[in-house]
């Protein structure tokens, strides 16, 4: 069973990368390489040792941005889910949030926090943050209300309720929205890296096109890509180990 | 000083409850004795209030007015002298039949050792032996509200609240859960304070029958059956006493189901 779902896995992809050969060969577009000079340009980014110093520079922003939008927006994921007046106070915030349009406001960042650092992480937790807490809040209102009460009718106090029993019960869609809002993280990261300042793989990604060297630009997405699916992953593991269980039915109805 | 007869121990004392929704009134004055160690059911049509009732005794619920007493104190919130059998099992279904049924006790601080130990004297009563490490996802419905009770009796109150405890599983279960229900009444020193919508079940099972009605929400009558509470279970579906009874509510009962 599992070879089979690993085979699918790879025909799967050969069939996508195929689809890219041909669609590169024919070719589509003159802006469009072929999977294989993709390739061996992501080969040479990798030997040259320019991917790591990039990835170094694009991971900072990326990873500060993630763990500050996974604490705080859990945090007040949970603290909107319990509480009505809070809700009515911070949700409209999350909501503007997530739909304002990113680059629109970049600028208005830049004359704030600067070219640095402190744009690129507000950039990064803008885009991963109200996913996150939007979810959080959502699981937590949808947490059965037979099990709150049966907690406090065996004398849970509020902290046990909200560790042993609502937190646990939300988890699966918790991590929904962590899974959703660090894939908007890793947007996030490219997009102040294409339009604050070009560093990282956003440099790598701005500097091939304006050279036309197309084939390492795809390379250079084609990695983030990858690292994303990595993350990902990495991501459902600790979900699976820390809740194990959490992902089985409701046996109330 | 009072009227209310002081011959009886009562466990449970319902005096004058009021609860409003809005401008829905569940309860109006509602008063309401259970004496303990003995099965007392609350019968109605549905919407009547019984499951809100059951909630105020629970603690869960505030009444709007009126007061509880448990042990003759009043309740001012949920208390280790009650454990609550849910509807709908109300399990964690992250947790094992272990950690479910001892969930209670860790709630109240229990060391883990302890607290696992008198799960499993528990699980073994409810006859759930060998299923300590199932989830609940795995068991069915009848195995499931098992868990729930050996929850409730594994925190060791005086009251146990039932609130239609039998009615998500299936007629043959049920029986069984009945028959092993009047066991428990006799050999567990425990008042029992049970909810259900069937004439039958609440017949079979009970000392004492308190009728609500709805529109206002009252209690209509209090009936004790006395005959065959001592004769073997097999025998009491065969009882006249207990035919008339059946009989007897569903007439008073008939006119206020639609």
């Amino acid at each position: 069973m599992r070879y089979r779902s690993l085979f699918l896995n790879f025909v799967s992809a050969s069939i996508v990368f195929g689809a890219w050969e041909i669609a590169g060969r024919i070719p589509v577009s003159f802006a469009f390489p072929t999977f294989i000079e993709s390739m061996s340009a992501f080969w040479v980014l990798i030997i040259e040792g320019t991917l790591f110093t990039a990835y170094a520079e694009t991971l900072r922003p990326l990873v500060i941005g993630v763990v500050i939008s996974t604490v705080l927006g859990v945090g007040i994921g949970l603290w909107i889910g319990l509480s009505r007046a809070f809700d009515w106070l911070v949700s409209p915030i999350f909501i503007v949030m997530q739909t304002a349009p990113l680059a629109a406001l970049i600028p208005l960042l830049i004359m704030i926090y600067g070219i640095g650092l402190t744009s690129k992480v507000f950039v990064v937790c803008i885009m991963a943050m109200p996913v996150i807490v939007l979810n959080t809040s959502a699981a937590v209102r949808n947490t059965p209300a037979s099990i709150i009460e049966m907690g406090n009718s065996f004398l849970g106090s509020r902290r046990d309720v909200i560790i042993k029993i609502i937190l646990p019960a939300a988890s699966p869609i918790v991590f929904a929205g962590l899974r959703l809002g660090v894939s908007a993280g890793f947007i996030g990261a490219i997009l102040a890296e294409l339009k604050i300042t070009p560093t990282g793989v956003g440099d790598i990604i701005s500097y091939s096109r304006s050279i036309a060297d197309y084939p390492t630009m795809y390379a250079a997405i084609l990695s983030i890509i990858l690292l994303a699916v990595v993350f990902l992953n990495v991501l459902e593991r600790i979900e699976i180990t820390l809740f194990k269980g959490t992902r089985r039915n409701y046996v109330s109805d | 000083m009072n009227n209310i007869s002081t011959d009886v121990d009562n466990a449970v004392t319902v005096r004058n409850v009021c609860k409003n929704y809005d401008n829905v009134e569940a309860l109006r004055d509602l008063s309401l004795e259970f004496p303990r160690g003995q099965l007392t059911s609350i019968l109605g049509p549905s919407g009547c209030g019984k499951t809100t009732l059951l909630k105020i005794i629970a603690g869960l619920l505030k009444p709007t007015s009126g007061e509880i007493l448990v042990n003759n104190k009043p309740v001012t919130g949920p208390g280790p002298d009650r454990a609550f059998v849910f509807q709908d099992f109300a399990l964690l279904p992250w947790a094992t039949v272990l950690r479910n049924v001892a969930f209670g006790l860790e709630l109240r601080g229990v060391a883990k050792s302890e607290r696992e130990a008198i799960a499993e004297k528990y699980i073994k009563d409810v006859g759930l032996t060998d299923f300590e490490h199932s989830y609940p996802h795995e068991l069915s419905g009848g195995m499931r509200q098992r868990v729930g009770l050996a929850r409730a009796l594994s925190v060791d109150a005086q009251v146990l609240l039932m609130d239609e405890p039998f009615s998500a599983v299936d007629e043959q279960t049920r029986r069984k859960f009945q028959e092993d229900l009047l066991d428990l009444v006799k050999n567990e020193n425990k008042t029992f304070l049970f909810v259900t919508h069937s004439i039958e079940e609440a017949v079979y099972v009970s000392d004492q029958i308190a009728i609500l009605l709805p529109r206002p929400s009252r209690v209509s009558e209090i009936i004790r059956p006395s005959g065959f509470r001592e004769k073997e279970a097999l025998n009491i579906r065969r009882d006249p006493e207990y035919l008339d009874i059946v009989d007897r509510i569903w007439a008073s009962l008939r006119t206020y189901v639609e």
